[in-house]
């Protein structure tokens, strides 16, 4: 079975089987040519599957809330998946990968989980993450929740580029909720105020309201939304509110679809992949080249001069600029 | 993305052996060696070790043992998986009586970490392990 090609492994994907859709999602995560060849065997099939991202701070309860979340999906007849990432160690390039503890319940209820690393350089997520959703997509899944830590621009990226973008706070965060406005809260759709049994937790929600008042004063939210980003209260160990937050997001891909949104969000998706890749293609391709130019100069003595006029003068002979 | 892919080890304990922290030990070795460690924790079953496997596309299986039931659940974990044909290779560390490896690996059983292994030889047993993935 380990032989199968990628036509075979996305037939037998399609109709249900996990372990080929486990084995394709490795060939995506891995890059190169076989995870272009099931970006091509699988890319006119996707388009089923809600694609929902899920962020939040570390510890704010993410893998507790979407372990409730989708075991009632499951429970309610849907098929459920989950993109976990976690994040690599820059030094080693391993992780630990934990999301499935507490997500135990939810395998038992038949939610499929896959955990992904990021794997160091952060061009590979943005490249990994949409192919990895097509292949859950492909294979009968829906919704298909991308669960990140939310403490990186590439993360907050990744949770931006879906249907639906929740964002996970909880009380106790007090500043964090100040610094993380211009990135993290910006880009959500739906706000789930987690561990909302707490006693701060109205102080959280306030906070979040004062923060979308600004918002439509100054006009500065998200300019492809609906409406004003729903506010949930959930307590993700006992399930209150997770009901409420399952119905409303399910409404927002209602409300995106009637507006005509939909269509829109995907198609500036599918073009930011193409700058991804876009990208990945033209550092891959000049970085020889950078290092070739970089070992010549370590070879000599530094010039008297600013390092960035050193490097100015290096980059103009690689790109040929006939000027210098 | 030239270099290999990171090797993936699905780490788990089995029903109530609740002492977790040499697998914890052990899942920072994994990590530290450039593994990739989907740690399961305590109180998992043979389906969930299943299930994740499957799901994670796991290159290699690691098992914490400290109840005495290595000789009784390691070649039930070793048969679980190959009746669910999952060729995965399982790895068992925690108490093992040197006199018991050799019914161990009889049993198919690709493995074993006895107290005290150096990360480097935990990482290297998993290696090899994983080489049996083509990994």
């Amino acid at each position: 079975m380990a032989d199968r090609g990628v036509p075979e492994l996305v037939a037998a994907a399609r109709g249900g089987e996990l372990r080929a859709t486990a084995r394709l999602l490795t060939l995506v995560e891995r890059g190169g040519d076989p995870a272009d060849r099931v970006a091509e065997a699988t890319h006119r099939h996707v388009g089923n599957a809600h694609v929902i991202g899920l962020t939040g701070p570390p510890g704010s309860g993410k893998s507790t809330l979407t372990a409730a979340w989708t075991t009632q999906l499951a429970a309610d007849g849907r098929r459920p998946a989950v993109l976990a990432v976690d994040p690599s160690s820059p030094l080693t390039g391993g992780a630990i990968l934990g999301d499935r503890v507490r997500m135990a319940g939810a395998t038992a209820a038949g939610v499929f989980i896959r955990s992904m690393a990021t794997r160091g350089h952060a061009g590979g997520l943005a490249l990994a993450v949409p192919g990895m959703v097509r292949v859950l997509d492909i294979a009968g899944f829906d919704p298909v929740i991308v669960e990140t830590v939310g403490v990186g621009q590439v993360e907050v990226d990744v949770t931006a580029a879906t249907d639906t973008a929740v964002v996970v706070v909880t009380p106790g965060m007090g500043d964090a909720v100040q610094a993380n406005k211009a990135g993290l809260l910006e880009v959500a759709d739906l706000f789930a105020v987690n561990k909302s049994d707490r006693p701060d937790a109205a102080d959280v929600r306030r906070d979040l309201e004062l923060m979308l008042d600004l918002s439509k004063l100054t006009g500065h939210g998200r300019h492809d939304a609906v409406a004003r980003p729903t506010i949930v209260s959930t307590v993700a160990t006992t399930g209150r509110g997770v009901a409420e937050l399952a119905e409303a997001v399910d409404a927002h891909f209602v409300e995106l679809t009637d507006a005509g949104l939909l269509e829109a969000r995907r198609q500036v998706r599918r073009r930011a992949e193409v700058r991804s890749h876009l990208e990945h293609l033209v550092l891959t391709a000049s970085a020889a080249a950078v290092e070739m130019a970089f070992a010549a100069a370590s070879r000599a003595d530094l010039p008297d001069e600013p390092p960035g006029a050193t490097a100015r003068r290096l980059a103009e002979r690689l790109l040929g600029d006939p000027g210098s | 993305m030239a270099d290999a892919p990171p090797v993936r080890v699905v780490l788990a304990k089995l029903g109530l052996d609740g002492h977790d922290r040499g697998l914890k030990v052990v899942a920072r070795m994994l990590r530290d060696g450039g593994m990739e460690v989907v740690y399961l924790g305590l109180r998992q079953t043979t389906r969930s070790i299943i299930d994740a496997v499957e799901q994670e596309d796991a290159d290699v299986v690691g098992i914490s043992m400290l109840n005495a039931g290595h000789l009784t659940l390691g070649p039930l974990v070793v048969d679980a998986l190959a009746d669910a044909g999952l060729d995965v290779p399982v790895v068992i560390g925690g108490i093992v009586p040197d006199e018991d490896r050799p019914t161990l690996a009889a049993a198919g059983v690709a493995g074993v970490l006895g107290p005290g292994s150096p990360a480097d030889e935990v990482v290297a047993c998993v290696r090899a392990a994983a080489a049996r993935r083509g990994l």
